[in-house]
Formats: C-alpha cells, sequence, structure tokens
C-alpha cells in the first residue's frame, strides 16, 4: 500500500490541486497552490543534484574496478570534485579561490571550459550535417521532392545572399514559414496539446503508472 | 584571477581538442570530453546550491534571510524531507521511499501541463485557425504589399492546411476516400514544414560553428597573438601528419594485384 | 568501382574539410552583405520601443553555451534596446548555465549607458522549477527569487523595490534555447497575467532556429508579439538596433554555408541518380 496505492494517491492528489486551483480563486485554495509550486521549485533542486551524485558514484566505481577506459574518469571526477568544492566553498571561503561570482575560479572554469567544450561539441553538428546532406539526402519521391524543394528555398531566402540571386527568395521563405509552415506546425501544436491533455490526465488519475517502475 | 590570455589559449585549445573528433575519436578528445562533464556536473551542483537550495530552502527555514521579524518557516521541512527521499533510492532496502517524492513531482507537472497545454496551446490555436476565407473589408483576396500577411487565400490555405495535417493524425479510421485525400494533402503540408525546419536547423548548427571560429580566428589570436597562431598551426601539422600515417597504412594492408 | 560511386562513398573527412574552407573564406575577406529584417524581427524591436521610459522588463536569459553564438548577441541587442530608453531591466535564467552569461552581457552594455547595478538592472540568477517558477514568478517573484546571482537579498536592491509580479513589468522577453523556454512561457504566463499596463503580458522571443518554425505558429495567433529566429535573427535585430556585432559578421559564414548545403544535396542527388540509371 505505501510503495503503490499512497504514491499514486500523491500524483492524484497534488495534480488535481494544480488543476483545480487554475479554477477556484478562494484565498486559502490559491496561497495552498503557490505553496506547492514554491516546493517544486525545491524539490526539483535535489532531483537535480541526484543526477549528479550518479554520474560521481559511477565513476568512482569505474575507476576502483579498473573497468574500460577507466583513466578518462579521473579527471571528469577531479571536475566534480573541484568545482563542487570551489562553489559550495563560497558559503565557507571567499572570492576569488571560492564563490560562483564573476571574477571567482569557478566562474573562469566556467567561461574556459565549460562554455568552449559544450559550444564546439555543439558545432561538430555542422560538419556531419554536411556529411548527410552529401550522403543520406535523396529526393526518392514527390513528398521528399517537396521537402527538399521548401528546405532549399528556406535555406537560400533566410540568409543575405538568397536575396542577391533573387529579391523574390526572401518573401517567398516568409510566405512558406507564415503559411503552409504556419498550418502544419499548428496543427502539430493541437495535436500534442490534446495528447498532453490526455496523458496529464491519465497520470493524474493513476491510469499511467509507468513512472512508479516495478515492484 | 588568470589573465585574459591564458583563459582564452585554454579556451582555445579545450576547442581544438573537441575539434580533433572530426579526425578519429583520440585520447586528446576523451580526455575532454569526460573533463568537460566533470566540470559541467560539478558547475550544476555548485549553482543550485547558492542560487536555489540556500535563497529558497535553507535561509527561510532557519529565518535567517527573512524579513525582520519573520520567524523560521518550519513548513519547508516538508519539501527538504520530500527532497532528501529522493536519496533513498542509494540503499536498495529504503529505494522504495523515492516514488513518494517522485509522485508529487509528476503530480505537479502533470497538473502544470494539462493546463499549459489546455489554455496556452489548444484553445488559442484552434481560436487563430477561425479566419475568414472570403474576401471582406480588412481581408483582401491578396495583399502584393504584404504575401505573408492575412488575405483570404492565405487563410484558405491556412485552415485548409490546418485540417488536413490534422487529418493525417486522425488513426482511429483508415486513411480512405475523404479521410485519405485529406490525410495526404496533409502530407504534403507536413513535409514542406519539415523541410522548412530542416532549413532553419541548419542555419543553427552553422551558427554554433560560425561561433566557435570567432573565437578561433578572432577573439584568441586577439589575446594571445603567437600563442594561438603556433597551437593552431600545430594542430593542423598534427591533422595532416595523422592524415598521412593513416593513408600509408592503409596502403599496406591493402592487397595488390599478382 | 565507377566515379559517381566512389563519389557518392567518399571519405566524409574530405567533406569536412570543404565545410571548414567555406567557412574560413568570409574571415579572410568578408562579403560585407546586405541584412534584410522580417516582420517578426520589426515586432520584437517594436514591443521593447513600446515600453515607456522608466518602465521594467523581464528578461528570461533561458540558454547555455551551446546555443550562445545565436543567442548572446540577441540578449546585448534587447538590452542596447532597453537601456538606451531608460528602460530597467530584471533578468534571469531557467537553465543553470544562463546565469554567467547574462552577466556577461550585462557588463558589456551596461556601461555604456552609465547604467548601475541593482539600480538600473539585476541578475537575479538561476532557479529550478521550470513551468512552476514561471507561475510563480506571476504571483510573486520576490519569493521565487529572494536573492540575486550574487546572494544579495532582493528587498535590499532599489530596482526590485516595485516589482512584486508580472502586473509591476510592461513586457516578458524571452530568449530561449528549448527547454524550458518561449513555448512554456507561452503556455503557462501567455494568457493568464496582466502587465503594468492592465493588458495581457506581451511576450517576444528570441530563439534557436531549430525552435523557430514552430514558434512561427504562436506569432501568427498573437501569443508572441515578436520573434528572432536564429543567427539571422539577431542580425534582423542588430541592425534594427544600429549595431554592428557577431551575429552581423557571421551572416557572411552562414550565405557560404548555406549555400554549399544546397550544393552538396543537389550534388549527391546527381550522383545517386546517374549511378541508378547506370546500373539499369
Amino acid at each position: 500500500m505505501l510503495r503503490r496505492e499512497f504514491p499514486l494517491a500523491i500524483t492524484c492528489v497534488v495534480g488535481l490541486f494544480m488543476v483545480i486551483g487554475l479554477f477556484v480563486p478562494e484565498r486559502h485554495f490559491t496561497a495552498g497552490r503557490t505553496e506547492v509550486e514554491s516546493w517544486a521549485i525545491i524539490i526539483r533542486a535535489f532531483a537535480a543534484v541526484l543526477g549528479v551524485a550518479n554520474i560521481g558514484r559511477i565513476s568512482y566505481l569505474r575507476i576502483s574496478r579498473r573497468e574500460h577506459e577507466w583513466v578518462y574518469h579521473v579527471p571528469l571526477l577531479i571536475g566534480l570534485v573541484g568545482m563542487i568544492v570551489l562553489g559550495v566553498g563560497g558559503s565557507l571561503g571567499s572570492a576569488p579561490l571560492f564563490g560562483i561570482a564573476e571574477g571567482t575560479f569557478f566562474n573562469d572554469l566556467y567561461m574556459n571550459v565549460y562554455v568552449p567544450m559544450q559550444g564546439t561539441m555543439f558545432a561538430l553538428l555542422a560538419f556531419f550535417i554536411a556529411s548527410a546532406a552529401f550522403r543520406a539526402f535523396r529526393v526518392r519521391s514527390f513528398e521528399a521532392g517537396l521537402l527538399a524543394l521548401a528546405a532549399l528555398l528556406v535555406m537560400l531566402g533566410r540568409v543575405p545572399i538568397g536575396a542577391e540571386i533573387w529579391d523574390q527568395l526572401p518573401l517567398i521563405s516568409d510566405w512558406i514559414m507564415n503559411i503552409p509552415n504556419n498550418a502544419a506546425k499548428r496543427a502539430i501544436l493541437i495535436g500534442a496539446a490534446l495528447g498532453a491533455i490526455a496523458t496529464g490526465l491519465k497520470v493524474i488519475l493513476g491510469l499511467e503508472r509507468n513512472y512508479l517502475g516495478g515492484e | 584571477m588568470l589573465p585574459e590570455s591564458i583563459l582564452l589559449t585554454l579556451n582555445g585549445l579545450f576547442t581544438l581538442a573537441i575539434l580533433s573528433f572530426l579526425f578519429r575519436d583520440n585520447p586528446i578528445y576523451k580526455f575532454a570530453e569526460h573533463l568537460f562533464i566533470g566540470v559541467a556536473a560539478g558547475y550544476a551542483v555548485g549553482l543550485e546550491w547558492h542560487n536555489v537550495f540556500l535563497p529558497n530552502l535553507w535561509r527561510p527555514l532557519t529565518g535567517a534571510g527573512g524579513a525582520a521579524g519573520a520567524g523560521p518557516r518550519l513548513i519547508l521541512l516538508i519539501p527538504f524531507a520530500i527532497g532528501l527521499l529522493m536519496y533513498s533510492r542509494f540503499v536498495s532496502r529504503y529505494a522504495w521511499l523515492s516514488r513518494w517524492s517522485l509522485a508529487f513531482m509528476v503530480g505537479a507537472y502533470a497538473g502544470l501541463a494539462v493546463i499549459g497545454a489546455a489554455q496556452g496551446d489548444f484553445v488559442p490555436q484552434v481560436e487563430a485557425t477561425m479566419l475568414s476565407v472570403v474576401p471582406r473589408a480588412g481581408t483582401p483576396l491578396w495583399d502584393a504589399t504584404n504575401v505573408s500577411g492575412p488575405s483570404a487565400i492565405n487563410n484558405l490555405i491556412l485552415v485548409l492546411g490546418t485540417f488536413a495535417s490534422l487529418a493525417y493524425f486522425f488513426f482511429s479510421r483508415e486513411h480512405k476516400g475523404a479521410l485519405g485525400g485529406a490525410a495526404r494533402l496533409g502530407i504534403w503540408f507536413l513535409m514542406v514544414s519539415f523541410g522548412a525546419s530542416y532549413g532553419f536547423t541548419v542555419m543553427a548548427r552553422y551558427s554554433l560553428l560560425i561561433g566557435r571560429f570567432d573565437l578561433l580566428f578572432i577573439d584568441w589570436p586577439a589575446a594571445a597573438p603567437g600563442i594561438a597562431q603556433l597551437c593552431m598551426a600545430f594542430f593542423v601539422l598534427a591533422i595532416i601528419v595523422a592524415t598521412l600515417l593513416e593513408v600509408r597504412a592503409r596502403r599496406r594492408h591493402t592487397p595488390t594485384a599478382p | 568501382m565507377s566515379l559517381s560511386n566512389r563519389l557518392v562513398n567518399l571519405d566524409r573527412r574530405y567533406i569536412f574539410f570543404v565545410i571548414l574552407i567555406v567557412i574560413i573564406i568570409p574571415y579572410i575577406r568578408p562579403l560585407g552583405l546586405p541584412i534584410r529584417v522580417s516582420r517578426e524581427a520589426e515586432g520584437f524591436f517594436s514591443a521593447i520601443e513600446k515600453v515607456p521610459a522608466g518602465g521594467t522588463v523581464l528578461l528570461a536569459a533561458d540558454y547555455d553555451p551551446g546555443s550562445m553564438p545565436e543567442l548572446q548577441p540577441m540578449t546585448l541587442a534587447a538590452l542596447d534596446l532597453c537601456f538606451r530608453r531608460n528602460v530597467k531591466v530584471v533578468g534571469f535564467c531557467l537553465w543553470p548555465a544562463g546565469p554567467p552569461l547574462l552577466n556577461r552581457a550585462l557588463s558589456q552594455v551596461a556601461p555604456r549607458y552609465g547604467k548601475e547595478y541593482g539600480v538600473d538592472y539585476v541578475n537575479l540568477g538561476f532557479k529550478e522549477g521550470q513551468e512552476a517558477v514561471m507561475v510563480r514568478v506571476g504571483s510573486a517573484l520576490p519569493e521565487v527569487f529572494p536573492a540575486d546571482y550574487n546572494g544579495t537579498p532582493v528587498s535590499t536592491l532599489p530596482i526590485m523595490q516595485d516589482v512584486e509580479n508580472f502586473s509591476s513589468v510592461h513586457l516578458l522577453i524571452s530568449i530561449s534555447a528549448g527547454y524550458p523556454g518561449t513555448k512554456e512561457w507561452v503556455q503557462q504566463v501567455g494568457q493568464r497575467f496582466q502587465n503594468a499596463n492592465r493588458e495581457m503580458l506581451p511576450i517576444v522571443s528570441g530563439c534557436t532556429a531549430v525552435s523557430a518554425p514552430e514558434y512561427y505558429a504562436y506569432v501568427n495567433a498573437g501569443q508572441l508579439d515578436g520573434l528572432l529566429g536564429g543567427l539571422a535573427g539577431a542580425a534582423e535585430i542588430e541592425k534594427l538596433a544600429g549595431v554592428t556585432g557577431t551575429a552581423t559578421r557571421g551572416m557572411d559564414g552562414q550565405s557560404l554555408a548555406h549555400l554549399i548545403i544546397i550544393a552538396f544535396i543537389v550534388l549527391g542527388n546527381l550522383l545517386y541518380f546517374l549511378g541508378g540509371r547506370r546500373k539499369k
């Protein structure tokens, strides 16, 4: 009962409270709802740190068991522990060694380790998209042709060189984005909204229980 | 705090380390990737501590950060306890307790999702589809000065396209007859939309690459002249040498005709 | 193996090399092509222009370094437009990696106009909670953000004395890379709260190019007053703001990149169909 029914009851009560609270202007109801929203902020933070704790635990186990490519987990743990000490240590020590403000080591490591590496990882996709465009993008049907034509017109219309090639290209691109693209995206939004409402209600009413995992 | 030239050199070296993946997966890339994961995870903890845990939980709970005369908000012990319960999953005997925390989160965000989807997406988008397809005051048949703006022709395409695309996603009946025709038209609108999305995705990826190249060719040489060029030249040389070695190794292993 | 087959199965590193060369060209010889401004970008600009001098805007910088090249120029241009008209800016982030980037943008633009931290602008930092934060900000912003990014209580900051919730501000500027971002702001906040002028809170969005196609539906439905999509959008707002920033400079490379991708698609299909005909 505590392992299954009680969590389902929590989900139902909290979920219904959030939904019904939108329509009930009564003072105590509103106050309760805003309190639940505040709690959600705090609990989400614990969930975020849980993910980090898991990364630390898995890395430590890999290193201690000398598993495949364990040596790369050493800089991972050093980076993880180092940033936590530098950041959280701001409550005990002061800048520039500890703390998160501009000018601290924490901020410098963020700007010169995190920023370039995340930026470059996403930038790599530019090369792979070119490779895929050459090797995999095949117009094998009328529908694929429509997709390719729309892509070509939009790609040219959104950059300055398109207007240099033909001054109507930006207008055509705008029309594609505002009319046929709009129609399809609107349909997707309406369909997705209906799906989200249905799934949300199923979760709240306990008909959808996958999030609890197995027994 | 370290000087700008050293910080940007670090910045540039890590950029080159990640770019080296384009040639082949290699130890330098793997080292950089794992360091990034550690730094990113540690950064998140530091930020959660200073921006969430301290101001929203610890200080109000202990009465340290409140207005003068405001005591501790003991009700915050409840979310504190619910949050701590999440970590019970590390102890297998009590792991089931984390379901209570999860249930709270799922309930709260399911409720928010239902509200957001209904009032934020469904109603406004349906309302926006109710357009005049007949020319009248304010809605000309076609506006040559604003080809993407409201006109009877554009509105007709919008309304037809929305209904046709919705028809495609209606799977409760077989796509035959009128429904089949509408679904076919819907696929065409969807393909145009996906093509537009592909075009925008290409734009997104290349702007990220251009951003990195701005660092390599403008910011880094400006902050550390000489060092930037030397590092990049060494990088290019390393790629060339690695390519030549790979070509030589391939030739050695290619069987020659008798 | 025929030439067309060899080309189609080319080692992808040759393609990477071509991309590298094409992107480097504008650094050696800039093209300087003119930027054309879209109606959506004009809507973004007009919405900020409508905020009265001395008014306040909320700036939600919901992005991380992965989207910085597209979104940081938008943030800089939006701050430029606000500060030059003496509009106050209350900034915060729903992405953990956002606050230092917002700090950097503020420290670049604010000194140009002699703006003072805590009086003309503030960085409230990051808050976990996604949609819950969005809705709470609508009723009690100082309770969600009791301190700024550096830990200073907001009750001691002059700019925050009159900012209680959405009805204390004139506009919400959402600079968004994904979830949580513009879509969630529109869903949770768009139709529910009024601004300081007692009208529905106007929202404008600067987003990555990946998200932009979906948000056209929001612009068309009147849920967004303006939209900047990707680097092109950033270049458009830079033009409207009268600044030449990284986005404007990057459009040369963008133009060449799009041309080369189109060339690859056309060439790839030509070789494919030629190879197919030869087999028959």
